[in-house]
């Protein structure tokens, strides 16, 4: 088994943040010099080779894959499954049968949740997450525990934002049947011990899912090395299309499961009273597929890998070791996550103090920094920590140190209106 | 849109010392008034003599935006009859959602028709909206009750 790829300290040392070979590779930024974009952690710029990807689909290949029986389909068909392939190696997966393809991580992950949960759940049974979930990692779970009697239980960090060894072993128990985790943060930016987390859920004789949406795009993330049953994310914040998302489940729960939505293409038979199922993954593959969505994930994956993941890595944690440094050295700052800077994973929250988040986002916006500010799908989180809501800015590959200078220069002005300075 | 037209003077004055963010006693009426979306609420409470609201004020957070826009509502309509004290909010929802932008229409909502420039940040109007969609939402439960 390959392992994956690892950002060396040296490497994040070397990293040179002035300069930026990538921005050029990224319409968006590069026909918007001023733009400061600071919320990849929302949605990332594309690449020019993925959006040629999806064109090229359109002009050499365009036909509805599986159904025809003629060449133009058969080579549409082809390209899905060569990216199929890609996808499973890019995350270690052992089969490309494994790879179900969605709309995005929170469809995924309600395939999981209502196409799993319904089935293992019941009453007297654990669902356990996180109090750092996604809601798309939340409320399908929420929904399945309602269904089946089952109980949902919340791990919760330390001070450091850290799921510690014992709060793991406290929370999955021999009543626990499904653990569902991020493995990046999309507010603290903290990375969760998911192999500890897989090994405790198996030793329960607990399944092991993985909300990788914020982690699948900065770091090599390898199924076989977590020990995970399933993992969830999304092509849009890899460089890839919007509306194509990625579910990686072991194949012989993918073919317990049952269907999660039905209709063409996943079929094997049809009656007038029932229906068989197709083979995994177009048993969960109803309808027809974005196909150049699909195409253009794969291109995304194949930009990563040009750059290689371990150099993408090392200048992410690069950035964003730089941009927590430089915000926790404002007074006025007051950041949220790991204090250690080299424990975000891209992202960076916090507050200025007395200063709303909305208006700190709009003043940022007007000197063309776009960060975002609100509760970032994770209200129970907030509630916890006990905030209404907080400004996050997220790094890419294509930011540099002027992006995370141009962020510091506008929260000094923002400061500035708010505290007297005309 | 230039910025400075929304965070402009009259907006950070009010948001810096809001003149009728305070608890107030016995109030006639009293609404929670919330954004769910950004976790802002204001709690409103009028007192009525009579059809007139003799003092208007609030409490609870939020942005810079919303908390200016409860204040500059409250010192408009303090003194005026609940009814056309609906009236100037109903005025300042559609100049906040962009249905009425002749400035001559907007002159009677005096020191609010400076935060016109919301209705082109699509992003923000909830939030100016917040304080006088409470106060309209009172006032029509209350007018309704008097058959108004």
């Amino acid at each position: 088994m390959a392992e994956a790829p690892k950002a060396t300290r040296e490497a994040i040392e070397a990293v040179d943040l002035a300069e930026n070979p990538f921005k050029k590779d990224f319409p968006l930024l590069a026909n918007n010099p001023h733009l400061t974009f600071l919320d990849s952690a929302a949605t990332a710029q594309r690449p020019t080779v993925v959006l040629d990807a999806q064109r090229d689909f359109y002009e050499r290949l365009n036909s509805n894959p599986l159904r025809g029986l003629y060449k133009l389909s058969v080579e549409a068909t082809e390209a899905i499954d060569k990216v199929r392939r890609k996808v499973a190696d890019f995350i270690g997966a052992p089969l490309s049968q494994g790879i179900v393809f969605t709309r995005n991580a929170t469809e995924s992950l309600n395939l999981l949740a209502l196409s799993m949960g319904r089935l293992v759940l019941g009453p007297g049974d654990e669902v356990c997450i996180t109090i750092m979930e996604h809601h798309s990692n939340i409320l399908p779970w929420q929904q399945v525990c309602r269904e089946t009697g089952a109980k949902l239980v919340y791990m919760r960090p330390n001070e450091d934002c850290k799921l510690t060894a014992e709060e793991i072993e406290t929370k999955i128990t021999r009543r626990t049947k499904i653990v569902s985790v991020t493995q990046v943060s999309n507010v603290l930016g903290v990375e969760n011990p998911i192999k500890d987390i897989a090994k405790r859920a198996h030793a329960v004789g607990a399944l092991c899912f993985v909300d990788g949406a914020q982690s699948v795009p900065h770091m090599g993330v390898n199924v076989q090395e977590l020990g995970c049953d399933a993992l969830a994310f999304s092509a849009h914040k890899m460089f890839g299309p919007m509306g194509i998302g990625v579910l990686w489940a072991k194949k012989e729960l993918l073919e317990k499961m049952p269907p999660f939505l039905t209709g063409g293409e996943m079929i094997d038979w049809v009656t007038e009273d029932d229906f068989g199922c197709a083979p995994v993954p177009q048993k969960f593959e109803a309808g027809t597929q974005d196909a150049a969505g699909i195409v253009g994930l794969g291109a995304a994956v194949d930009y990563m890998r040009a750059v290689k993941r371990e150099n993408l890595e090392a200048r992410e944690r690069a950035l964003v070791a730089d941009l927590a440094r430089k915000l926790g050295e404002l007074p006025f700052i007051r950041l949220i996550g790991p204090a250690n800077p080299n424990d975000h994973v891209a992202v960076v929250s916090f507050n200025v103090c007395g200063i709303h988040p909305h208006d700190v986002a709009s003043i940022l916006d007007s000197y063309d920094v776009a960060i975002r500010a609100g509760h970032h799908c994770a209200q129970p989180l907030l509630a916890w920590m006990g905030i209404e809501s907080c400004c996050r800015a997220s790094v890419a590959v294509y930011n540099d140190e002027q992006d995370i200078d141009n962020l510091v220069e506008g929260l000094q002005k923002v400061w500035g209106m708010f505290n007297g300075a005309e | 849109m230039e910025l400075n037209n929304i965070y402009n003077t009259a907006l950070m004055e009010h948001n810096a010392h809001p003149d009728y963010k305070y608890e107030m006693d016995d109030p006639t009426l009293q609404h929670e008034g919330v954004n769910p979306s950004c976790g802002d609420d204001i709690v409103l409470s009028l007192k009525l003599d009579g059809d007139v609201i003799e003092e208007a004020a609030f409490t609870g957070h939020g942005c810079a935006v919303s908390q200016a826009s409860a204040d500059i509502m409250a010192d408009l309509i303090t003194d005026e009859t609940a009814e056309h004290a609906r009236h100037l909010c109903d005025l300042f929802l559609k100049m906040i959602r962009g249905e009425v932008t002749d400035d001559a229409e907007l002159a009677e909502l005096g020191e609010a028709a400076q935060l016109k420039g919301i209705s082109l940040m699509p992003a923000r109007v909830k939030c100016a909206e917040l304080g006088w969609r409470t106060a309209m939402t009172m006032l029509d439960e209350r007018l309704a009750a008097e058959g108004k």
